[in-house]
Formats: structure tokens, sequence, C-alpha cells
């Protein structure tokens, strides 16, 4: 049915909980790492036996902080999607890395063990910005880190997050200059959001964070994508940007709607199984309950569903209307069962051709670059 | 206990403006004579209706009777009569103080008379009350004991030489008010070997006994197992409770001449009760009824929507549920185009409507839109036809339209000096005509007509804020009169929005088009396209404004697995969608429709 395949792998520690972090990220005294590898093995190998050996186009460790793993873990888990999947060289592996001097250390051990792609969360190149996010890393740490790691692998992307409190659009384009200076091909920029939970929330509900407005906001994100571009970054979706080419494998999968698995505490999977239906697969988010599940009965699935055609087209108009490449109307019909013209409000679509948000030539539906940025708005009244 | 001779009853009402310590009188009265002791005592025992209390305003007449042992030895019956407080309600207090022989006026020793003590001595006089002048907050420092006798004597032309000054809040001379009560008060007159004739002062649903009226009695005996007469309408009740408040509800064998207190009879709906109907015994009928009161009329209404038009048939039960209760309010099945279905409602003023929306969304939980309240207008056609308008979507095409009439009001306001060239400049603006201007101190008063429709949205917000608060204002129905009035219908992208459009004076029409398209433009969120909003009279757009597309709203980050999330997110917008209102691709959030009307400087 479907035979290509991206691998998610879950590490769900770290060293501190930053403020604005709603990802599943725990801080523990002692990170129990055999036992934690043992189960991601374990349960690597249970979703490989109803997978079959499909072709593998990308392993990607998130996190939490996964280059806090020992690099023999990273090692023994490459070593078994390989052995479980088909690789090849082009397969894609990437590893999320926090540019401690910690972490740093163990670089070229991730690269013997075969990561061949970094992410590197930097976030800000300014120290007291990188105080007010919490991180526990400097600028120049980072910087060096960033150094070391394109000196080692053939891929290395990194994180910076703007619009925060206070910030102008001139410091914004001179912060992100320097990075762009810094940068290989690829980059992921994100607009600092309030997430509920978080401790920015709090702030920021009491009024102590403000953020920049809607218009301050589009005005930064235009500036964005025009410095990236003039040094051939292209934002080939929302918030990423990168020379042709060099986009993340990975992550493509996602906002291709492509079938991903997803391993360890909190992961998600897209997996089209057999009954050719797609199973959207859900893993219990507390590391421990996880672990424990997962020594019992294999897997640590709390939920696992079929996803209708109606859920997977708005799943696949919502992750492909982020891509400038946007949505080819053949793979949607192939994937979700239903034409595009029965998924969306023709008169909404009529309206968002006319304002120019979005564009429907070639067999292809694709959001303008003033439609992405008011995607959410727009989705909501497109999507049927 | 209800066979005290009649010489032994009196009957009265306290008349105030607000603040002025109605209410901590009557509970300090109330104290005094042992009608409740003082752990029973809540604060303000009258005002019982949870919003009554949070408004401090008193909406429904409420009694209490008294037992005090006088100076001169004998027990008196003391009924009083609580009067509401609001404008809105003058309505009411002009049949509570039917009910009566006499009134305290109550006057705030520090602040003077103000508008709305005016508006009720006028009342109390038209009904040949004796008026006994009670001078409370005399423990304030700021108290001006000749000065305001003075003015009472000045601006009212009552006799304030014996006026009662006491302390509400701290009990000083209350006894003085009791005696005052006895020996200036006259008893009230009738005669118990006649029919029975009793005038029906109020009715209310109580989900225990039902429809509970309440009465004044006049002539003859009222009691339990009696089989009584409305005159008005001919029905036939059998009394099955008859009783006095004390406040609380204290049953009693029968009521005698003179007395107030309250039946239940299985009644239905307060409906059946004619408020001002004469109650008499079906077999030994009077031949004639009391003088009644002629029947509340609305002189405002709105159309009420539910947001969720799911919630129609729960809105039409909540609305007969409330008219069980307070029969002044008028409703009737309305649509809308641009709101679905509905109801047209009637009100008897701003507050009450206000009243009445806020039970609807507190006691029935419903999530409303409201429409921009009208007044009655009155449309003459070209072919001699008339009719009564009042939802401007109604109004006939301009061509067979002869003319057009309006309610004015008679409004009093009393003001500070410093702030008349204010309160002037705003009634002029509003149309007002001068009608007197008279200084009493340093405060002036100032008589003027106004269209009721200039008062309507928020001709007493302005005025307080035009005035820091110092102005008091009460007012009366007038006449109808000619105006020169036009429909201003709103567009959103070219589509009018009925429930928008209003009716307004031609001299004021295009500024408040402007004014509304501008507060809309403030009240609509930006949305996916922009919208265009204009105001038009016939065909003629007259203003207009612009929302432009919001300017960015998306998700930053979005990777990872976890789409279901996103996609519930998605889902769960859709179907806060399918609740709102959509004009074409705009979405109107309910709150716009009544605040765009309300006018600022
Ligand atoms: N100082 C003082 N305050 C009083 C007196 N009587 C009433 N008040 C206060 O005036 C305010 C209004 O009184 P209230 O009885 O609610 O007035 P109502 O609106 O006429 O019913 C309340 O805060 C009372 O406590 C009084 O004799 N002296
Ligand atoms: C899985 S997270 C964190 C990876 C790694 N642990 C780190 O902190 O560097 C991936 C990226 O999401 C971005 N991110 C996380 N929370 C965010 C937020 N609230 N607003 C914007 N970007 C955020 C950060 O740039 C972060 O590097
Ligand atoms: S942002 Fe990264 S390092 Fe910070 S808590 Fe989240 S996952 Fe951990």
């Amino acid at each position: 049915m479907c035979d290509s395949l991206a691998l998610y792998i879950h590490w769900p520690f770290c060293l501190s909980k930053c403020p604005y972090c709603d990802f599943n990220s725990h801080v523990r005294d002692t990170i129990p790492e055999a036992r934690f590898a043992a189960a991601l093995r374990a349960e690597l190998a249970w979703e490989a036996a109803r997978l079959g050996h499909r072709h593998l186009r990308s392993v990607f460790f998130g996190g939490g902080t996964p280059s806090l793993m020992h690099p023999e873990t990273v090692a023994d888990l490459i070593a078994d999607a390989r052995r479980w999947f088909r690789a090849d060289d082009a397969t894609e592996i990437t590893l999320e890395a926090n540019p401690t001097s910690v972490e740093a250390g163990r670089l070229a051990a991730f690269r013997d063990a075969g990561v061949n792609r970094i992410s590197l969360g930097v976030q800000s190149l300014q120290p007291d910005a990188l105080a007010s996010l919490g991180r526990t890393h400097s600028a120049e740490g980072a910087i060096a880190a960033l150094r070391l790691a394109r000196d080692l692998f053939p891929r290395v992307s990194f994180d910076l997050i703007y619009a925060r409190p206070g910030q102008t659009l001139a410091q914004w384009r001179s912060e992100l200059r320097q990075g762009l200076d810094l940068a290989a091909d690829h980059l992921s920029l994100y607009q600092l959001t309030i997430e509920p939970g978080t401790a920015f929330e709090t702030r920021h509900r009491r009024g102590d964070l403000v953020l920049p407005d809607a218009d301050e906001a589009a005005a930064l994100y235009e500036a964005t994508a025009e410095e990236a571009s003039r040094f051939g970054l292209l934002a080939y979706e929302v918030s990423n940007y990168a020379r042709p080419a060099a986009e993340s494998r990975h992550n493509l999968a996602y906002w291709r709607y492509a079938d991903y698995a997803g391993i360890g505490p909190g992961a998600h999977g897209r997996l089209t199984l057999d009954d050719g239906a797609i199973h959207a697969t859900r893993r219990h988010r507390a590391p421990e309950a996880w672990a424990a599940r997962v020594e019992a009965v294999g897997h640590g699935t709390t939920e696992e569903y079929t996803v209708s055609p109606i859920e997977r087209a708005r799943e696949m108009l919502m992750m492909g209307l982020r891509l400038r490449e946007g949505i080819d109307e053949t793979r949607f019909a192939a994937r979700t069962g239903m034409v595009l013209d029965e998924a969306i409000d023709a008169s909404v679509l009529r309206d968002a051709i006319a304002e120019g948000y979005l564009q429907r030539d070639g067999g292809l539906l694709r959001a303008t670059d003033a439609g992405r940025l008011r995607l959410d708005a727009l989705l909501g009244a497109l999507v049927l | 206990m209800t066979d005290t001779p009649l010489a032994r009853i009196r009957n009265f009402s306290i008349i105030a403006h607000i603040d002025h310590g109605k209410s901590t009188l009557a509970d300090r009265l109330i104290q005094a004579t042992g009608g409740l002791s003082a752990r029973e005592m809540t604060n303000q025992v009258l005002d019982s209706m949870e919003l009554e209390r949070e408004r401090g305003i008193t909406i429904k007449a409420q009694t209490v009777r008294l037992d005090y042992r006088a100076r001169d030895g004998e027990l008196y019956e003391l009924n009083l009569m609580d009067t509401p407080g609001h404008v809105d309600f003058a309505y009411e207090v002009s049949r509570s103080l039917a009910a009566c022989e006499g009134s305290l006026l109550v006057v705030d020793a520090s602040q003077g008379v103000e508008a709305q003590t005016l508006a009720n001595v006028y009342q109390a006089i038209d009904a040949n009350h004796e008026i006994v002048p009670v001078l409370n907050k005399i423990d304030l420092p700021a108290a001006d004991v000749p000065r305001v006798k003075q003015q009472i004597e000045d601006v009212i032309g009552l006799d304030a030489s014996d006026a009662i000054e006491i302390s509400a809040k701290t009990g000083l001379n209350i006894e003085g008010v009791l005696e005052a009560l006895v020996t200036r008060l006259p008893p009230p007159v009738g005669d118990a070997q006649k029919p029975l004739t009793a005038l029906l002062v109020d009715s209310w649903y109580d989900p225990y006994l039902g429809v509970v009226i309440l009465v004044r009695v006049r002539d003859g005996r009222l009691r339990r197992g009696q089989k009584i007469r409305m005159m008005s309408t001919g029905a036939v009740h059998g009394v099955e409770q008859v009783g006095v408040f004390r406040p609380k509800m204290v049953a009693a064998d029968d009521l005698g001449p003179g007395e107030m207190g309250y039946i239940t009879a299985a009644i239905k709906t307060v409906a059946d009760c004619k408020i001002g109907d004469t109650i008499t015994d079906d077999r030994h009928p009077a031949a004639q009824a009391l003088p009644g009161f002629k029947p509340s009329v609305p002189v405002v209404w709105c159309g009420l929507y539910p947001t969720d038009a799911d919630d129609f048939e729960k809105l039409r039960e909540s609305l007969a549920k409330l008219r069980l209760n307070d029969a002044s309010f008028h409703y009737e099945p309305e649509t809308s185009a641009a709101l679905g279905f509905g109801f047209r409602c009637g009100f008897l003023g701003l507050l009450h409507l206000e009243i009445v929306q806020e039970r609807l969304t507190r006691e029935f939980a419903l999530d409303l839109i409201a429409t921009a309240p009208s007044v009655v207008y009155r449309v003459y056609r070209t072919n001699g036809q008339t009719e009564e308008l009042h939802n401007p979507a109604d109004m006939p095409d301009g061509s067979v339209i002869d003319h057009i009439e309006e309610p004015w009001i008679r409004a009093t306001i009393m003001v500070p000096d410093d702030y008349l060239g204010a309160v002037l400049t705003l009634c002029s603006e509003r149309r007002g005509q001068q009608q007197d201007l008279t200084y009493v101190g340093n405060r002036a008063m100032a008589v003027y007509k106004l269209p009721l429709n200039e008062v309507v949205f928020d001709f007493y917000d302005r005025l307080k804020s035009v005035s820091r608060g110092y102005a008091s204002f009460d007012y009366a129905m007038d006449a109808y009169a000619p105006g020169e009035l036009v429909r201003i219908s709103i567009l959103v992208n070219g589509d009018p929005v009925d429930a928008l459009s209003f009716i307004a004076h031609r001299s004021a029409a295009e500024a408040r088009g402007r004014a509304i398209c501008a507060k809309l433009k403030d009240l609509i969120p930006r949305q996916l396209f922009k919208i265009a909003i204009q105001a038009a009279i016939g065909g003629r757009v007259i203003a207009r404004e612009t929302i432009s597309a919001l300017s960015k709203d998306v998700t930053a980050k979005c990777y990872g697995g976890d789409i279901t999330r996103k996609r519930k997110l998605l889902e769960k917008q859709k179907e806060g969608k399918k609740r709102m209102r959509q004009f074409g691709k705009v979405e109107i959030p309910q709150t716009a429709f009544l605040a765009a009307l309300k006018m600022d400087a």
C-alpha cells in the first residue's frame, strides 16, 4: 500500500524545563538510560513487525533533548532501524541537539553512530534573550557548537525563536543576519508561541509578557522571509527555510501527509497498515508509564484509531498548505479517498483565490505567501 | 388580627430618590416593630429578587404589615407599600400609591431634593396623599437640615416645618416616624358591610404557591374559601389562601376594609390577573368597580434572538416563564433575515429591557443577541391608514408614508450649576425643547421635552458622564408629535443586516450613520477577508468604513506528529463558527448589535 516510512524516536528528558516549552519533556535527577534504551528498541521492534520491510526515508531523534542520549543508544537504535527497514544512502538521520558543552562533546560520537544531520536548538544569539528564554547555554557556546557540527556533519540546521517580548524589527533583522552568516543550508525560524500550561502562559495572562500584535508579527515574518531569501534560503514551509533540495526530508513527511511511525513517550504516528486504512497512533505521554507498558506488552500505545476520509482530508489540507509547494490533487485523492472539491468550501475557495490567498492550477492547490500568513483563519473557513 | 378597626390602620408608601435611604428606613421600621428578629434581618429585606438587590432597585411592589403600639396606647396596623424606584417603573409607582393614603417623603439631608424625589412626590400629590417629609442621614456632617427644608418648601411647595429628622442608619428617631404615621396620616375609609371591592395591586408567580395576588381591600371582606370575581373579565376563582406579609407570608382568615395582603386562588398565569382590576364577591358583587389604572404599555421594543438557532424553543419557554411574573413585558415571534427566528419584545423602559435580558442570560442560561431598542412610532400612510411601528425593519417605503409621529417625554433634570451648561448642550443635541429652568440654591432644575428615541439608547449614561454623576433625571411620557424620521440601514459587504437598522431624525442621520460604522469597525474583529461596512438611507450611502483583513494568523511550529490535536482544534473552530452569526463571509459578534448603537460623545 505505502512503502516508504519516516521514523520518529522521542527522548523525553531535558536538563531543565524551558519556560515556553510544551513539548513532552521531563527533568529527572538521573536519566534511566538503560531502561529507556531497551524500551525504545523493544517498541521499535514491535512496530516494525507489523510494518514490514519498508523503505526508510528518514529517522528523527526528537525531544526533549536527544543529545543527552548515550551515543551507543543512538547507534543501537539506528542499527535496529536499518535492520527492520530498507535504509539507503539518502536516508536522512537527524538528531536534535542542545548547544551545551556536554552535548557538543558527543557530536562526533553521534556521527559515528550514523547520524547525518544535526538540528541545533540555538534559539537566540542575544545573551539577554537566551536568559529570558531560560536557556542554559551562551551565545558563544551555541556558535562554537554550531561550528563543530558543521565540521562534523554534512547537513546542519538550527532553530531560532523570534517575535519575542520587546524585540524590534531592526534588532531581529540584525540577529537574523548574524544567524544567516552562520547557517549552512537549513534554518527553522519560529515566532514565539504562548503555549497553554507553560510558565510563559502564566506571565502572559498576568500581562507581564507582551508579544508583538498581529501587524507587528506580520512585519517580522515578512522581514524574516526577505532576509532569508537574500541568503538563498527559501521559506518552503511556514517556519522553515532551506536551499533547494536541503529541506528536512523527515519533516516533509509530516507536511506531505506521508506515513510516519512514532516511537517513545507521547509520540504520534500515521501509518497505512495492511487493511488499507490510515491508523493514528499515540503513545503514553508519561515516560515511566510508557516504559512500564512497553515492558509489559511490547509497546506503549494508549490510542490507535483509523482516520476517516474527511479527517484525512482535513489533516492533509492542514499540513499541505503549510508548504510552499502546496498539495498535489492526485495524491490528495489517493491519500484521503476524497476529491479535493469534496473537502473544501467552493465559495471560500473562490474568494480566497480572488483575494490572492490561494492558487489552483496544474493539479495543485497552494497557499500564496499572503495565504500562508493567515493559514489558520483560512483553514477554518475553507475546510469542510 | 384582621378585624382592626379602620381608625387604627394606616397605609403608606415611602418615596425617595435612589440612595436617599428608603430601604434602610424600611428595614428599621420592620425591626422597630418586631417584624423580624435582628438575626433574620438581612440588609434591605424588601428588595427580594437577586437582581433587585444587586442593582439596588425595587421592581415589584411589595408590602409589609407592621404592628405598632403608639404613644396613645393603642395598637396600630401599619401597612408599608414599597414602590419601585426607577423611572421605567413609574407606572408601578402610581398604582402602589393608589393603594395608600399617605407617603413618607424621604430626602437625604446632605443631598437635597433630586429629580426622582420630585417625580414621585408629584404622583403622590396627584393620588391625594398626605405627605410627611422625612430628612434622613442627619448623622452625616454634610447634612444641612435648614437648607433642605427650605428646598422642600421652595421646590415642592410642601410645608417642611414639621419634617422628621432621622438617621435610618443609626436608628435615630425611628419612633418619630412611626408616631407621625399614626398622628399625621388619615386612616383608610371603607365599609365592612358593603359588598367586597378590593384593588388588584400586583401579582406574581411563586414556584410553590402559584400566582400570588397583592390586594388592598376597600369595602367588604375577603376570606378563605370565598368565590371571587374579577370585575373586568368576569372570571371566578375560589380563594385558597389569605394572608399578610410581615414581611414573611403569614396566613390569616380574612382581610377587612382598609387592609392589604395577599391571596392565592389557583390562578394559572399572571396574565389572568389584570393589574388595577377590582375583585368582588361572586355571590354579592359590587355594582361598581373601583377606579382602575390604565394598562401599562411597552414603550421600548427590541428583538431578542438566540445566538445558537437551536435555542429558539428554549427562548420561547424562558420568555413564557418570565412573563408569568412580569405581565408588563410583552413578546411576539418575529423573524429577521440576518438573525433567523426570534422574538420582538416590549418593555417599560431601557432598564426593564436590561433586566429582562440579564435574567434570560443568568437564570435561563441563554446566549442572546439583542437588536437595537426602538420606540413605538406611528406611521400615517398616504392612503389614510395608520400603523404602529416598533421594528425599523418594518418601515414601509418612503413613497407610501404621509408622515411619521414619534413619542416625546417630559424630563426633569436636576443638576449643580457647574454642570448645567453641559447638560443643556446634551439636551439640545438630543433635540430637546426647554420647558422650564429654575434654580434652587446652587442647583438648577431643567424641564425638557425630549423625543423618547433620543433617550432610549444612552441618554442616562451620557447625562451621568457630563455631570460627573451629579445630575438626576426622571421622566414621564408626554405626547406623540410628527418628526422627520428616516430609516438608516447598515450594510455589511453590500448586504443589509436588518437587525442593525434603526430609525433616526433626519438631522442626526448622517452623523449617527458615521458613528455606527466607526463603532462597528471597532467591534467586528479583523477576519480573513476585508469587510466593507456602510450606512445608507434608502439607496444613498451616507457613511462607510473598511475593516482590513487580519494580518497574521498561523501556527508557527507545526511539526512532530501530533496532528490529531491540531485537527481537533480546527474542528472546534468550525463548530464554534456554526454557532456564530454569519453574514455572508462575515462573523458579527453578538455584543456588536447593542453596543453599535450606543453613542459616545
Ligand atoms: N450615613 C447615613 N447613611 C445612610 C442613612 N440611611 C441610609 N444610608 C446609606 O445610604 C445608602 C443608600 O441607602 P438605601 O436605603 O439603600 O437607599 P434607597 O436606594 O433609597 O433604598 C446606603 O449605603 C445606606 O447605608 C443614614 O441615615 N445615614
Ligand atoms: C522539540 S523543540 C526543542 C528541541 C531542543 N530540546 C531545544 O530546546 O533546543 C524544537 C524547537 O521548537 C521551537 N519551540 C519550542 N517551543 C516553542 C514556542 N513556545 N514558540 C516557538 N518556538 C518554540 C524551538 O525553536 C525548539 O528548538
Ligand atoms: S525547549 Fe527543548 S530543552 Fe527546553 S524543555 Fe523544551 S525540549 Fe527541553
